[in-house]
């Protein structure tokens, strides 16, 4: 008699009937993260080309106009106007028309020709350091190597020659980075929401007190809850998958299946969130705050955006508390690099223990706290 | 209203010295009743007064701060699961799922208690006669007006045939003619031996009950049955008479009675004054008096105190003693 599942079936298919009977709400719960993966997807660059670059040209000769050709087919830059004055390019850049602003002297052509130094001046915008440093860097590269074949005008071959080659994603398509991490975010956002509004639906209505006056086990009542919503985000992983495959192209190389079993125990943690946020909130817009706040560490401390390892050691350490850092780690790993169980069954197992953990934590608040509300 | 037949002093409940804290605010303040089976007990008292917190208290929603309670023999501290096991309980708010039909409603209620797939049948069909819902069974729950929510919610509370069932104030809202039937149907079931604990602040309900409590902040000011209270001595004290004048012009009349040194208390009913006056004062000179002031009366008779009555005496009474306290 002591089942501490007690309920669960009945409590499952009454929220299977209400899934079914509210179809809109769970038709937009899962369009609009397709919707926000498309915008992202497109809109999303995370390189840097084509910057607004206004020139100066003092010289005018065959040499500098070489080194500006140069630097428009690096393809980073790209001359928006020829100004023959100083002020006019520091306008133009203060003005935000321009980003960069190339200077080449007068005394360009002359100083090369005669085996001197010449100088180049170029200024940057730093007021958005990914565009500079891209900037920077790829300025200080033509600058190498035109000083380089010019040195070393007479000989085949440096004497060093560096060869990078990236390993998963050699064309640096931004979607494959940026999409396996946005599944997690957007997995976290569709069960948390569900979950949390099903339950505090209930506390608004009073259901929830009346569910308690039942023989009902807090188990019961948050498996019943949580297992419909457990089959809705994976449905929406499935499409999330696929959307990421053939819309966009990214090709998956470690195992699908391994992929969607990883997938469990983060779905388990989302909806657990969601459970706990509920045991909290006692009204939707209230859930809709709190589930915010748990958002936000997922989405800036997870990696998904910054890498964790360049973060402040105090947020490199709270990123081990978010679901999401482990679940990036597995789609990624098994998206962009392959990976299998051997490389990252401690991420699913870790997963795993938080949502155990948490599911603990929300039984109790619902045994202890809720009923007293 | 005579004490129900089916009452064999079994006991329903048993409270002991309940105490219920909130912070520093005692909500509920040392109350001990019991409650016999198969009697409708009407547990009432003004807005706040503890009535749901003590209703929580019974069926294990809210921990106690204090005492003790045994409800149909089980102790609500070591044993709230089989307490749960053989209550119902309705809430004010006919707590419903509104987007799953009559139907839904009754069988997800019935599937929560384990009743096995034919049980489950043949109480929904009960349950659907004894309450009248057959032709709404597919119905969705937010369709149904006040009245058949109410049924369709005292339904979903009787499934697993309780032997207790604990309403909270069930007719707040509802036409006349379905708080008639919703008593009606109490009745019935309190004949096949099931004992209620209902809240209300309806007087015309409270004198239907066969035994009712009265809580005013936290504390229980009177109980026993009605006919009990009527004749409390705090209510009807020695050498008193309580008598109904009739007038046309209440509101007047009642400022000038008070003034009447033999008139102990009066209060406004209808097109009527219910007053207190000392046994030795007469009638036709209280008559007289009024007329002094203007006041034509229709007719002053000896009346029997209501419900109401009783329960407005000892609420003014409690005041009197809390002020007292205070100074």
């Amino acid at each position: 008699m002591r089942n501490i599942f007690r309920g669960f079936r009945a409590v499952f298919y009454k929220e299977v009937l209400h899934v079914r009977r509210d179809f809109a709400t769970l038709f937009f719960s899962l369009i609009i993260p397709l919707l926000q993966m498309v915008v992202l997807g497109f809109g999303i660059d995370t390189n840097i080309r084509q910057i607004n670059t206004v020139v100066y040209n003092a010289d005018g000769r065959r040499e500098s106009r070489e080194l500006l050709d140069r630097l428009k087919n690096s393809d980073t830059f790209h001359l928006i106007r020829y100004v023959e004055n100083d002020r006019d390019m520091n306008d133009a850049i203060i003005s935000g028309r321009a980003r960069v602003g190339i200077k080449i002297p007068v005394d360009y052509s002359d100083r090369l020709l005669h085996q001197m130094g010449a100088q180049v001046l170029v200024l940057i915008d730093g007021s958005d350091s990914s565009v500079a440093g891209q900037a920077i860097n790829v300025t200080t590269a033509i600058g190498l190597d035109e000083s380089l074949r010019r040195v070393l005008q007479n000989r085949d071959t440096f004497a060093v020659d560096m060869r990078p080659k990236l390993l998963f994603n050699p064309d640096s398509r931004s979607p494959n980075f940026f999409l396996p991490g946005l599944t997690a975010v957007l997995l976290l956002n569709v069960t948390t929401f569900l979950t949390a509004f099903s339950i505090v639906r209930e506390k608004e209505r009073g259901t929830l007190e009346q569910l308690f006056v039942t023989p009902v086990r807090p188990m019961g009542l948050l498996f019943g809850k949580l297992l419909p919503y457990l089959a809705i985000g994976f449905f929406e992983l499935c499409m999330i998958l696929a959307f990421m495959r053939f819309v966009f192209q990214v090709p998956i190389h470690g195992s699908v299946l391994l992929l969607a079993f990883l997938s469990l125990p983060y779905l388990f943690v989302s909806l657990s969130i969601g459970i706990l946020v509920s045991s909290k909130a006692n009204s939707q817009a209230e859930a809709i705050q709190l589930a915010f706040l748990t958002f936000l560490p997922s989405i800036f401390f997870s990696g998904y955006i910054f890498p964790r390892e360049t973060m402040p050691t105090i947020f490199y350490v709270i990123s081990y508390f978010i679901p999401a850092s482990y679940y990036i780690n597995i789609t990624r790993g098994i998206i962009l690099r392959g990976a299998g169980l051997t490389h990252l069954w401690l991420d699913g197992l870790v997963l795993f223990v938080m949502g155990s953990l948490l599911m603990v934590v929300a039984a109790r608040r619902f045994q202890h706290k809720v009923i007293m509300a | 209203m005579p004490a129900n037949p089916s009452s064999n002093g079994e006991v329903a409940i048993f409270a002991e010295h309940l105490v219920r804290r909130f912070g520093n605010f005692t909500a509920v303040d040392d109350v001990s009743f019991r409650v016999e089976k198969g009697e409708i007990f009407g547990f009432l008292g003004p807005n706040g007064s503890g009535k749901t917190t003590v209703i929580k208290m019974l069926t294990g929603l809210l921990p106690l701060s204090g005492g003790s309670a045994q409800v149909e023999g089980l102790d609500v501290r070591t044993d709230s699961e089989s307490v749960r096991e053989c209550i119902g309980y309705m809430s004010q708010n006919f707590s419903l799922y509104y987007d799953l039909t009559v139907a839904e409603n009754l069988q997800f209620y019935g599937r929560i208690y384990s009743l096995e797939p034919v049980r489950l049948k043949r109480r929904i069909d009960e349950v659907v006669q004894l309450n009248g819902l057959g032709p709404y069974l597919n119905r969705l729950g937010a369709q149904l007006s006040g009245g058949w929510k109410q049924r369709l919610a005292l339904g979903c509370a009787m499934l697993h045939e309780p032997k207790l069932l604990f309403l909270d104030e069930p007719t707040a809202g509802i036409d006349p003619v379905a708080r008639r039937q919703l008593w009606d149907l109490l009745f019935e079931l309190s004949g096949h031996g099931i004992t209620f604990f209902v809240t209300t602040h309806y007087m015309d309900e409270a004198e239907r009950c066969s035994h009712v409590a009265y809580i005013y902040f936290g504390k229980i000011i009177a109980d026993g049955t009605p006919n009990s209270l009527r004749e409390l001595p705090d209510v009807q004290p020695k050498g008193t008479l309580r008598v109904e004048i009739t007038t046309p012009e209440v509101t007047r009349a009642l400022r000038y009675a008070r003034q009447i040194s033999g008139i102990r208390s009066a209060t406004i009913f209808g097109q009527s004054i219910h007053a207190l006056i000392d046994d030795h004062f007469d009638l036709n000179e209280l008559r007289g008096q009024l007329l002094k002031n203007g006041i034509a009366v229709a007719e002053i008779r000896p009346l029997a105190p209501s419900l109401e009555d009783v329960f407005v005496e000892l609420t003014y009474k409690h005041q009197a003693q809390l002020e007292a306290a205070r100074a």
